[in-house]
C-alpha cells in the first residue's frame, strides 16, 4: 500500500481504511438520526427523500427592469426563490454617479439607487410567496428596508415576507472586501438587524455567515469552516449582549458555503460542520430549540475552480462540485455557469448551469437515501479529523480575543493568503494538477464569444438618479438623514429612521454615507 | 525615472529590477490574484508596492509616480476593466508618467485584452496564466526598461 496523501486542508487520506480506524466509534453520540442533534447526517430527517434542496441561481442583469423581467420568466417557470445579485456601487453604498462608481454600474449586478428601482425590480411579483435571497452586506439594512417598503406598497406585511440578506460583514474584512464601517460599529448595525426583523420581519433569514468568499481568497475547508463558525461565535455574542434571547434569533440563522471539486473531503467538511455548530449552541449558548443548532446551508460551486482554458469542460467540474454538495446536505445550491472565468455569464451557460442541479436530483439515485456516506470508513475518519481541526483553528481564533480581534490583527486573512500562495506554487510547478491549464492542454484555443453588458445602464442610471434628486422633498430629506446620524449616535435602532430615510427616497449611497459620517470607514492592515 | 537596481539572477547574472506597484482599481474586493502576484514577484527579488482595496485611477497613478514604480499591474474581476483601465493609462500620459508599463490581470474577454494591448497595455494576464509566467514577462519588461528598448504608444 502507498503512503498516505494529504487533503487540501492537509491532512492524511490513507489509500486503505479497513475499519479499524473506527474501533470505539459512538454512533449515537457522533451521529444521531438525521434531523436530531448533532444533525451530522442532516437537518432534516427526510432530507431529499421529501422534496429536494432549492435550486437558487444567483443573478443580476444591468438594471432593475431587465432583472424583473428575468424574476417574472423564473416565476412563471416554477421557482420560488429569487436570488438578487447588486452591482458593485449599490454592494459599497454608493450612488450611481459617484466618481467611485465609474465603470462598475450595472457590471456584476442590478443598480439600486433608492426605493424606485426597488420598486421597479419587484414590480408585479408577489413578494408573500417568492423569497428572496439578497447578496447584500455592509448596506444590508438598506436594501431589505427597501424591499419592506416596496412590499409594504403592494400591501403584503412584514410577517409575510421571506428571504435571505447575506449580512455578514466579518467575512468581508477577511475576504471578500465589501466592507463600509470598521467591525464595531458593523456589528452594532447587525444587531439592530436582528432586533429589527425579530419585531417587524420575523420570517427573514437576518445573515447568512460565509465560508464561500473566503474559499474563493484560498481558505482550505478546514480554515473556511472554521473561520465562518468563529464569526458565526462573534454575531452570537453580539446579538445576545444586545439583549436578545438566543431562540429568538439563533434560529434564523444560516450558513453558506463553497462545494470544491474535492468530493469526500467537502461531503465531510459539511457533516463535521454541523456536528460542531450544534454542540456550539446547544453547550455554549445553552440554545434550546433544536432550530438554533442547526447548520442549515447554501452552497455555491468554487468559481475559483474553473479555467479560461477548454471552459466547456468546467461543466464537469461544476457537476462534480454540485454533486459533493447534494451529498453533504445543503439546503440550497447555486451551480456555476461554465464560463465565468472568462466574463458574466451568457443564457445559455446559465441554463446549462441549472439543468446540471436538475440532473443531480431527478437522473440520479443520490436523493433516494438520506445522508448516503453515513458509516463510510473513510467519510467518518475524515469527518472527524476535520472536526478536530477546525476546533483547533476555531480555538486559535478565540486565543486571539475572537473573531473581530483576530481580524484587526489580520490573523484570518494572512492564514489564507498562505494558503492561496501554497496552491498557486504548487500549479506552477504542476504538482498539483488542472485539466487544460498545466496538463491535458490545447495548442489553441477555441474562441469564445462573451455576453456584454451595455455601457448606456450607467448613463441612463445616472439621469434617472438627477430626476429623482430634483423630484423630492430635499429638506425633508436632509431631516431624515439627519435623524439617521442621530441614531448611529446614540443607541437606538438605526434601522427605524433609515426606513423613513429611504421611503422619502434617500438614496442608497446617502444613507450609507450619513452612517460613514458617524461610524467612520474601515481601514484594514493589508500586507501581503 | 531612477535607474533600475539589478540583482543576482539564479542564473548567477546580475538582472535590472523594476519596482511594481500592484494595484486594485475600483470596487472589487477580490484580491487573491493581486496578493499572490505580490508574492511571487517579491519572490523573485522585486521590489513590490501593493495598494489595497478600492483605488481610484487618480490613487493609483498617484501611487505609481510616488514610489517611483517602473511597472504597475492592475488586478480587476468586475467587468469595469475598459473604462478603469482607459483612465490609468491616460492619467499617466496627463502626469507625464507614460513610461511606466501597464500590466492587466483578471477576468478579461479576449477582444478586450486586444482592445487594452492597443490602449498601451503590456500584457493582459487572464484566470490560469502560469506564474512562473508573469515573473518571467517581468523580468523581460524590467531588461527592456533598462535598455530604453521600448515604443510608446
Amino acid at each position: 500500500m502507498g503512503a498516505a496523501s494529504r487533503s487540501e486542508s492537509d491532512l492524511p487520506i490513507q489509500p486503505l481504511y479497513d475499519g479499524a480506524e473506527l474501533d470505539g466509534f459512538d454512533a449515537a453520540a457522533k451521529l444521531g438520526t438525521p434531523g436530531q442533534f448533532p444533525f451530522t447526517r442532516g437537518v432534516y430527517p427526510s432530507m431529499y427523500t421529501g422534496r429536494p434542496w432549492t435550486m437558487r441561481q444567483y443573478a443580476g442583469f444591468g438594471t432593475a427592469k431587465e432583472s424583473n423581467e428575468r424574476y417574472h420568466e423564473l416565476v412563471g417557470a416554477g421557482t420560488g426563490g429569487l436570488s438578487v445579485a447588486f452591482d458593485l456601487p449599490t454592494q459599497m453604498g454608493y450612488d450611481s454617479d459617484e466618481a467611485i462608481a465609474r465603470g462598475e454600474v450595472g457590471k456584476v449586478g442590478v443598480a439600486i439607487d433608492s426605493i424606485e428601482d426597488m420598486r421597479t425590480l419587484f414590480s408585479g411579483l408577489p413578494l408573500d410567496k417568492v423569497s428572496t435571497s439578497m447578496t447584500i452586506n455592509a448596506p444590508a439594512s438598506t436594501l431589505l428596508l427597501m424591499y419592506q417598503l416596496v412590499a409594504a406598497e403592494q400591501g403584503v406585511a412584514g410577517d409575510q415576507l421571506t428571504g435571505t440578506i447575506q449580512n455578514d460583514v466579518l467575512k468581508e474584512y477577511i475576504a471578500r472586501g465589501t466592507y463600509i464601517y470598521p467591525p464595531k460599529q458593523s456589528l452594532r448595525l447587525i444587531s439592530d438587524i436582528f432586533a429589527y426583523c425579530h419585531q417587524e420581519i420575523p420570517r427573514w433569514n437576518t445573515i447568512s455567515i460565509s465560508g464561500y468568499h473566503m474559499a474563493e481568497a484560498g481558505a482550505t475547508p478546514v480554515q473556511e469552516i472554521a473561520f465562518t463558525l468563529a464569526n458565526a461565535k462573534e454575531y452570537v455574542r453580539t446579538a445576545l449582549a444586545a439583549g436578545l434571547d438566543i431562540d429568538d434569533f439563533a434560529p434564523r440563522l444560516s450558513f453558506f458555503f463553497v462545494a470544491r471539486t474535492t468530493l469526500l473531503e467537502e461531503i465531510a467538511t459539511f457533516r463535521a460542520a454541523r456536528r460542531i455548530w450544534a454542540r456550539i449552541m446547544r453547550d455554549e449558548f445553552k440554545a434550546k430549540n433544536p432550530k438554533s443548532q442547526m447548520l442549515r446551508f447554501h452552497t455555491q460551486t468554487a468559481g475559483v475552480q474553473l479555467t479560461a482554458q477548454q471552459p466547456e469542460v468546467n461543466l464537469v467540474r461544476v457537476a462534480l462540485q454540485g454533486l459533493g454538495a447534494v451529498l453533504g446536505g445543503t439546503q440550497s445550491l447555486h451551480t456555476n455557469s461554465y464560463d465565468e472565468a472568462i466574463a458574466l455569464p451568457t443564457q445559455k451557460a446559465a441554463r446549462l448551469a441549472l439543468r446540471t442541479q436538475q440532473i443531480i436530483a431527478y437522473e440520479t439515485d443520490v436523493t433516494a437515501t438520506v445522508d448516503p456516506f453515513a458509516g463510510s470508513y473513510v467519510m467518518e475518519s475524515m469527518t472527524d479529523d476535520i472536526e478536530a481541526a477546525a476546533l483547533e483553528l476555531i480555538q486559535a481564533v478565540e486565543d486571539r480575543g475572537g473573531a473581530v480581534s483576530a481580524i484587526e490583527q489580520g490573523f484570518q486573512k494572512a492564514e489564507i493568503e498562505r494558503s492561496a500562495y501554497r496552491i498557486a506554487l504548487e500549479i506552477d510547478k504542476s504538482e498539483r494538477t488542472v485539466v487544460g491549464v498545466n496538463r491535458f492542454v490545447l495548442d489553441e484555443e477555441e474562441p469564445y464569444e462573451p455576453l456584454r453588458v451595455d455601457p448606456q445602464i450607467e448613463v441612463d442610471q445616472c439621469e434617472r438618479l438627477a430626476a429623482l434628486r430634483k423630484e423630492r422633498d430635499n429638506d425633508a430629506v436632509d431631516r431624515a438623514l439627519d435623524a439617521v446620524r442621530v441614531a448611529a449616535q446614540g443607541t437606538d435602532n438605526v434601522l427605524v429612521p433609515m426606513r423613513e430615510a429611504l421611503r422619502l427616497r434617500a438614496t442608497g449611497g446617502e444613507v450609507s454615507h450619513a452612517l460613514r459620517d458617524v461610524w467612520g470607514v474601515y481601514v484594514p492592515l493589508d500586507t501581503f | 525615472m531612477k535607474a533600475l537596481e539589478t540583482r543576482k539572477h539564479p542564473s548567477g547574472t546580475a538582472t535590472p529590477r523594476a519596482r511594481v506597484l500592484i494595484a486594485k482599481p475600483g470596487l472589487d474586493g477580490h484580491d487573491r490574484g493581486a496578493k499572490v502576484i505580490a508574492r511571487a514577484l517579491r519572490d523573485a527579488g522585486y521590489e513590490v508596492v501593493y495598494t489595497g482595496l478600492h483605488q481610484t485611477p487618480e490613487q493609483i497613478v498617484a501611487s505609481a509616480i510616488a514610489e517611483d514604480t517602473q511597472i504597475v499591474g492592475l488586478s480587476i474581476l468586475s467587468g469595469a476593466h475598459l473604462s478603469i483601465v482607459a483612465k490609468v493609462i491616460s492619467l499617466l500620459a496627463e502626469e507625464d508618467a507614460a513610461d511606466i508599463r501597464v500590466l492587466i490581470g483578471g477576468i478579461i474577454p479576449d477582444a478586450d485584452a486586444r482592445a487594452l494591448e492597443a490602449m498601451g497595455v503590456h500584457a493582459v494576464f487572464t484566470p490560469g496564466a502560469d506564474m512562473s509566467g508573469i515573473v518571467e514577462t517581468v523580468d523581460q519588461l524590467s531588461v527592456m526598461i533598462h535598455d530604453g528598448a521600448l515604443e510608446y504608444v
